[in-house]
């Protein structure tokens, strides 16, 4: 690749569009469904539940600690799926680009995006390029797409938490909030935290499979924060669910870092948490499972869900008070995923 | 951009002139010292819109650890 | 020094609970005058842990919701002239004036700016000299030192298109209104912590001595608010007022004299206009002529459209104490943080927005 700066060129389907493909796509997400480069792949699924899901990027800054633009669209379509239960197999990635985008920095999010699809055991394997001039798109915008197959007789949905199940949430919250927002433009802060970017699938399958009835519902709490997940699961499954302030896992830097900035960890951006309801009687069981896995070290018991008041989430701080959590309207901050 | 208010007060870990480092759990801001003109290297500030507005009275702090932890009876001065 | 964890152990909080429910007997109406306050006592669920005869009262603490509709429709008319850049604090954005807000004539074309500290303003007006960079100067003694010293900065750097449209205010006249006005029969006060970091907590002495009732200064962790709270009643049991600082790991008696310094050096007393209190004298703070050249009301002149207040807005009873966020015809319903319709549910310190967030 010869040219330095991504060119409207690139994204008009001819030669220099074929050289993008073949020197940066198809090198790194190389595998055999890609490689035709058909108009469409295609494959067989296995008979049962297909599920389906799409999500678009547009965090800014595109590069962070602890993760990228390319890394989010490939884990955050992975774990939506991972949330229904799913095994995820196949993942499409669509780029708009800004003309005058470095090359280098579009190969670096191409390869985090092939890394994190190894680590999730998934294929990327179709795809598309547009080129939009100066100042028509924010230097990388990308969506992807992912397929992925539930198993039979697995049901889990943000309708079906029940009275007495007890929410998990599977570690420390808040982290890709702080970290994308210490990295604004200007602000005079630098935190040592960083984005908890990461593909679930293998999280959500410990815990099915330690409880497989049990799991009621899961959920990956991104934007607006595991207030807005949980919120989302009561009025689903028209519960009620108590948190308690005291047993939510937050790290050191991020509870300072949410002191200095003004910030509730309630409502941060998380992108490889898992918020669930769980039987009862099975939680202790899939809690430890979560613990000996990679990304539930620090999964805990934050609550339960209730009968009382169907679609309400009530939080008790360590003082006794009460108070209801509600969604925040509109978006606190804009472009965190 | 600076944080707002800290109602939690940061720990100064290096000062150049007028302005500072200010930590808190590893997170590191800037703070102007204007107004705090004695404060020393390991000094705990409080801070407002970019300025250190006091310095954190560590023997006051103990006083009142230590007021809170006797509990003294409402008969009794403080 | 971990004082957070310190001064939000639950065991303390838990034993000055006991003994404020032991101790107090009379129902005491007590006012804090501080937005902090007002969202700490919301955020830490204060009230739910007190006994029914301690209630307390949010002031006109809030910088923001304290400024008059005249004085926003003045930033936002300076927003709209060419060549001028202004820039404000987060929460003054999306405050509605008599037709339109920050926000709205930002989308507009307005070139308005986001920042935390006065600091940034001048590197803004340093690296932007062909345009006037208009600071909106909002906040009380904890705020108003540092302006002061971004003026005299500018003065002192030559910095010619800097400039400030100053709304600061003082506390102690509006603490004098509210309890002149005696629309609630107030028994004490809980007094601004970091405004008192900077006044001192002498500052106060006025209370007891004029209007014979406690002035407790509190800081803004549990046990702070606690502790404050615990030395009210104690001091309302025994009917002996006096003020009290709770806070002495951040307030002396004197206070910050090199910020106080500063603020008398750039700023002098004025008469202010105050959202739902009305003109106050010797309530605000307006430049020196001495630096009438970074005075943006001296510098600008511009219409200010009709005041308009929307119709069922409570902001202004809801400052002086004497209606709660909820009874507000319009709380939750029509007036939301995402529709605001006065600056009470804008701010993070606006008594509406603490009771919407945290109940």
């Amino acid at each position: 690749m010869d040219d330095k700066l991504i060119l409207l060129g690139h994204g008009s389907g001819g030669g220099l569009s074929h050289d993008l493909i073949d020197g940066l796509f198809v090198r790194h997400f190389a595998n055999p469904l890609l490689l035709p480069l058909e108009d469409a792949s295609a494959f067989d699924l296995p008979p049962g539940k297909t599920a389906f899901t799409t999500d678009s990027y547009v965090v800014k800054p595109i590069f962070f600690p602890g993760g990228d633009i390319g890394r989010l669209a490939v884990c955050g379509t992975v774990n939506d799926l991972s949330m229904r239960g799913a095994r995820p197999l196949y993942l499409s990635a669509g780029f708009i680009i800004e003309e005058g985008f470095p090359i280098a920095d579009l190969e670096r999010i191409v390869i985090s995006m092939s890394e994190a699809a190894r680590e999730a055991g998934v294929s990327i394997v179709c795809g598309d390029t547009k080129v939009v001039e100066r100042r028509a798109a924010d230097g990388i915008f990308i969506n992807t797409a992912g397929v992925g197959l539930i198993p039979a007789g697995v049901s889990v949905s943000v309708q079906n938490a029940r009275p007495g199940d007890a929410v998990i949430v599977s570690g420390t919250i808040g982290d890709h909030g702080v970290t994308v927002l210490s990295q604004r433009q200007g602000l005079h802060f630098v935190s040592p935290v960083k984005s908890d970017a990461a593909p679930l699938n293998g999280l959500a399958q410990t815990m099915l499979g330690a409880a497989p009835a049990a799991v009621h519902a899961m959920r990956d709490p991104t934007r607006g924060g595991i207030a807005t997940t949980l919120k989302e699961i009561a009025s689903n499954s028209s519960v009620g669910i108590e948190i308690e302030e005291e047993r939510i896992p937050v790290s050191d830097a991020v509870g300072a870092a949410c002191e200095m900035l003004g910030l509730d960890y309630l409502y941060l951006a998380n992108e490889g948490k898992i918020v669930a309801a769980v039987a009862e009687e099975q939680a202790a069981r899939v809690l430890d499972a979560m613990r000996a896995q990679r990304y539930g070290r620090d999964a805990a018991v934050i609550g339960r869900v209730t009968a009382d008041r169907p679609g309400t989430v009530t939080i008790r701080n360590p003082f006794g008070a009460k108070r209801i959590v509600e969604m925040l309207a509109g978006d606190q901050f804009p472009r965190i995923c | 951009m600076y944080p707002m208010c800290l109602a939690v007060p940061a720990l100064i870990t290096r000062i150049d002139g007028a302005m500072a480092d200010a930590e808190l759990a590893g997170n590191m801001t800037r703070v102007n010292i204007l107004f705090t003109p004695g404060v020393k290297v390991g000094d705990y500030v409080i801070m407002h819109a970019g300025y250190a507005i006091s310095v954190m009275d560590s023997a006051e702090a103990e006083e009142t650890f230590r007021l809170l932890e006797e509990m003294a009876g409402f008969d009794a001065d403080g | 020094m971990q004082t957070g964890k310190t001064f939000r152990d639950p065991a303390v909080v838990e034993k000055l609970k006991n003994r404020i429910w032991a101790a107090s007997k009379k129902p005491i109406k007590v006012m804090e005058f501080c937005g902090t306050h007002t969202h700490a006592i919301h955020r830490f669920g204060i009230r739910q842990i007190l006994p029914p005869t301690v209630e307390l009262f949010s002031g006109p603490g809030c910088p923001v919701c304290v400024t008059d509709n005249t004085d926003i429709d003045r930033a936002i008319a300076i927003s709209k002239l060419p060549g001028v850049i202004v820039a404000t604090f987060g929460d003054l954005l999306k405050v509605p004036g008599s037709s339109e807000s920050l926000l709205t004539a930002k989308a507009e074309g307005a070139a308005v700016v986001m920042v935390y500290s006065p600091l940034d303003v001048l590197s803004l007006a340093a690296g932007n000299p062909g345009c006037r960079v208009v600071f909106l100067g909002i906040g009380f003694e904890t705020t108003a030192p540092a302006v002061a010293a971004s003026i005299d900065e500018a003065r002192e750097k030559g910095l010619s298109n800097y400039s400030v449209l100053s709304m600061h205010k003082v506390t102690p006249p509006a603490m004098r209104a509210i309890l002149d006005a005696r629309e609630i029969a107030l028994d004490a006060i809980l007094c601004p912590g970091h405004v008192s970091t900077v006044t001192g907590a002498d500052a106060w002495r006025f209370v007891p001595e004029e209007y014979r009732i406690p002035a407790v200064v509190a800081g803004f962790e549990p046990v702070d608010i606690m502790l404050a709270v615990a030395q009210i009643v104690r001091q309302c049991e025994a009917g002996a007022p006096r003020v009290a600082n709770a806070y002495p790991r951040s307030v002396s008696n004197e206070g910050n004299r090199p910020a106080r310094e500063m603020m008398d050096q750039v700023f002098e007393p004025a008469p202010a206009l105050w959202r739902g209190l009305g003109a106050i004298p010797a309530s605000g703070l307006a430049i020196r002529p001495e630096y009438a050249a970074h005075d943006a009301l001296r510098l600008f002149d511009v219409e200010v459209p009709e005041n308009r207040t929307p119709d069922g807005c409570s902001c202004g009873e809801i400052i002086r104490g004497v209606m709660r966020p909820n009874e507000c015809p319009l709380f939750k319903t029509i007036c939301t943080p995402s529709h605001p319709i006065g600056p009470c549910m804008v701010s993070s310190e606006g008594s509406c927005s603490a009771y919407y967030l945290y109940g």
